[in-house]
């Protein structure tokens, strides 16, 4: 293997990585939502350096010390990798979360330090309980789709569920992601738990589940409005208009204004 | 005055609008900058192609410009032209009272312009109130809660220095608090968002109006529960709406809800001029229809012509006292004409 094949091999795992990042609040992995600019490895110091940029200056910055910290966190469960270095760039709290993310400190520490004190978990878990919310939606829709009845649904066991495929579509990607958050809190232990419970591990009935499927699409709505506002944000950041003969036309990175974008494609 | 292809006039408010100056001579620093580019990008991403302005044009334009664009091209009669400070950021603030007021004295039948205040100054903010009122009469303000403020980083609505500026607005009539809600930075525990503070103020002072502009976006959930607990809350529909150009469906699921959960009375247009004009906005808010199965999900509620005439200008045509036939003769009495280019 040559040295530049290596190392086009280690960067693909640390992007595989990254693919485990995601934006808290619209439970996207940030390299889906193109958040990752550079993704560099030092083959001789095993050091990793990553560079992220959000769609504007003023993305709420407890996400974006999140977004770094897990960064940092998955990066660093690769044995090779010897040190991790997380760039944000371009917003308004930058200099605070990469001092941050690659100093000393762990991340409680830093956290206390712009919480009054508080820990950060509260909004850790609102923000999981809407990720679980909208991986629930898509995967009840699909069942619905399928022609299960709405006794069939809330009786549903995990094993069940198991068993049911789905190959195409939004359910094909959220299934693993509900299971995954449903057994990783707990909420089903066993393959003959019930599959579908809410957040706070109640039953649903038969009866309630058109309710509770609505007060499920007001969060989904919430969630998708932002994905689009932030993609399409994240497109347009440092374009500019020129209008010519032909009406306005959106140039893309004006001169000098913003380093190149170095990112490798991702494959 | 907006015309229907059957020849209907429709009377338009909008309820949210800017005459700013974020140029570079402006800005005091980076945030400055990021700012108004910030603004800039919501104006490229969501605006069709052919309603795109240039990065001079849009950092400040002219008086001739809004004229232009909000009464000759666009079908605004009435509109509410909103204060934003952001002292840190920029020499003169981004849009004074003084500014848009001097603008708006060409045509003041047209304006309403809306003060603003930042609680952090104590005793400093509740003497610009007064002057604002004294000196400009104003009905209402714009809160932008994200505003820094040397070391702070934002504010709550239900700060006990924000309760003294809203006990002081109660007193001296100023009704109408339009509520942006920006990221506030610190504590970093806190969801950045977060809206529960409109629900404590608008239970705390019944007699204001309590209009959130981008309906709480993007906490537009949270809103529209806190929207059917309190009578005197409101929606601005300034950055929803563009959606219904470039994704109209989500925008028909956002309506739905709206409607569904605050109601055909408590939602006000607002084009957040000049991120965006109004002609376009009225013209396919007009035309649009909510999807049947969308519709379908919430009780088959729909947009119909009655309902988009409230939006458009009625329901603020009530916060804001205006008498709609009084006002219509008025308008038509004095045509808005610019001097030619």
């Amino acid at each position: 293997m040559t040295l530049e094949m290596l190392k086009d091999e280690l960067e693909l795992e640390i992007w595989q990585q990254l693919d485990l990042v995601t934006d808290p609040e619209l439970d996207e992995p940030i390299t889906e939502m193109g958040f990752v600019e550079l993704v560099e490895v030092d083959l001789d110091s095993k050091v990793v350096e990553v560079e992220f940029r959000l769609p504007t200056y003023w993305c709420s910055p407890n996400f974006a010390f999140l977004m770094a910290f897990d960064i940092r966190h998955e990066i660093g469960r690769l044995k090779w990798v010897q040190g991790v270095k997380v760039t944000l760039n371009d917003h308004c709290f930058a200099d605070r979360v990469n001092e941050g993310v690659n100093g000393e400190k762990d991340f409680n520490e830093v956290f206390r330090e712009y919480c009054n004190g508080e820990e950060l978990s509260a909004v850790r878990n609102k923000f999981l309980e809407k990720a679980f919310i909208r991986r629930q939606e898509t995967v009840l829709l699909a069942l619905e789709e399928r022609g299960f009845s709405s006794e069939k649904i809330v009786e549903m066991t995990l094993e069940k569920l198991d068993s049911i495929r789905f190959d195409s579509g939004e359910e094909e990607k959220q299934k693993p992601r509900y299971r995954s958050l449903l057994v990783s809190r707990g909420l089903a232990k066993t393959a003959s738990d019930r599959a579908f419970v809410t957040w706070d591990g109640e039953r649903l009935t038969s009866s309630g589940l058109r309710e509770y499927l609505g007060k499920l699409r007001g969060v989904r709505i919430n969630m998708e409005f932002n994905g689009a506002l932030c993609r399409g944000l994240q497109s347009t950041r440092y374009k500019e208009v020129e209008i010519g003969e032909d009406g306005p036309t959106l140039v893309d990175f004006i001169h000098n204004r913003v380093p190149p974008r170095r990112a490798e494609t991702h494959s | 005055m907006f015309k229907t292809k059957d020849g209907k006039e429709i009377f338009v408010v909008d309820g949210h609008t800017h005459f700013w100056d974020g140029s570079p001579e402006n800005q005091s620093n980076v945030h400055g900058k990021q700012f108004i580019d910030c603004f800039y990008a919501y104006h490229t991403n969501l605006s069709p192609p052919e309603q795109l302005w240039e990065k001079g044009r849009f950092e400040k334009y002219s008086e001739d410009d809004v004229y232009r664009d909000l009464f000759v091209d666009g079908p605004d009669d009435v509109a509410i032209i909103q204060s934003t400070y952001l002292r840190d950021f920029y020499k003169n603030g981004f849009s004074s009272i003084e500014r848009s007021t001097s603008m708006a004295a060409r045509h003041p039948e047209r304006f309403i312009v809306n003060g603003s205040f930042d609680p952090r100054d104590g005793e400093k903010a509740l003497e610009y109130i007064h002057y604002m009122k004294e000196n400009f009469d104003i009905q209402g303000v714009k809160m932008y809660t994200a505003e820094w403020n040397g070391e702070s980083k934002g504010w709550a609505l239900n700060d006990p220095a924000a309760y003294k500026c809203f006990e002081l607005c109660d007193k001296l009539g100023i009704k109408n608090i339009h509520v942006h809600k920006g990221p506030t930075i610190i504590p970093l525990s806190k969801d950045a968002f977060d809206v529960h503070d409109v629900d404590h103020a608008a239970t705390d002072f019944q007699n204001l109006n309590w209009i959130i502009e981008h309906c709480g976006l993007p906490r537009l959930d949270d809103f529209c529960w806190i929207a059917t607990q309190e009578t005197n809350v409101y929606g601005g529909l300034a950055v929803a709406l563009p959606f219904i150009f470039s994704r109209p469906r989500y925008f028909g699921e956002v309506i739905a809800e709206l409607l569904w959960w605050v109601g055909e009375d408590k939602l006000l247009f607002g084009s957040d001029y000049a991120i965006w004009t109004p002609q376009w906005l009225v013209e396919q808010f007009w035309d649009y229809q909510i999807p049947e199965d969308i519709s379908a999900e919430r009780g088959g509620v729909q947009l119909t012509d009655e309902i988009k005439e409230k939006i458009l200008g009625l329901n603020a045509a009530k916060l804001y006292n205006i008498d709609v036939e009084a006002k219509k003769k008025q308008l038509s009495a004095a045509p808005v004409q610019i001097a030619a280019e």
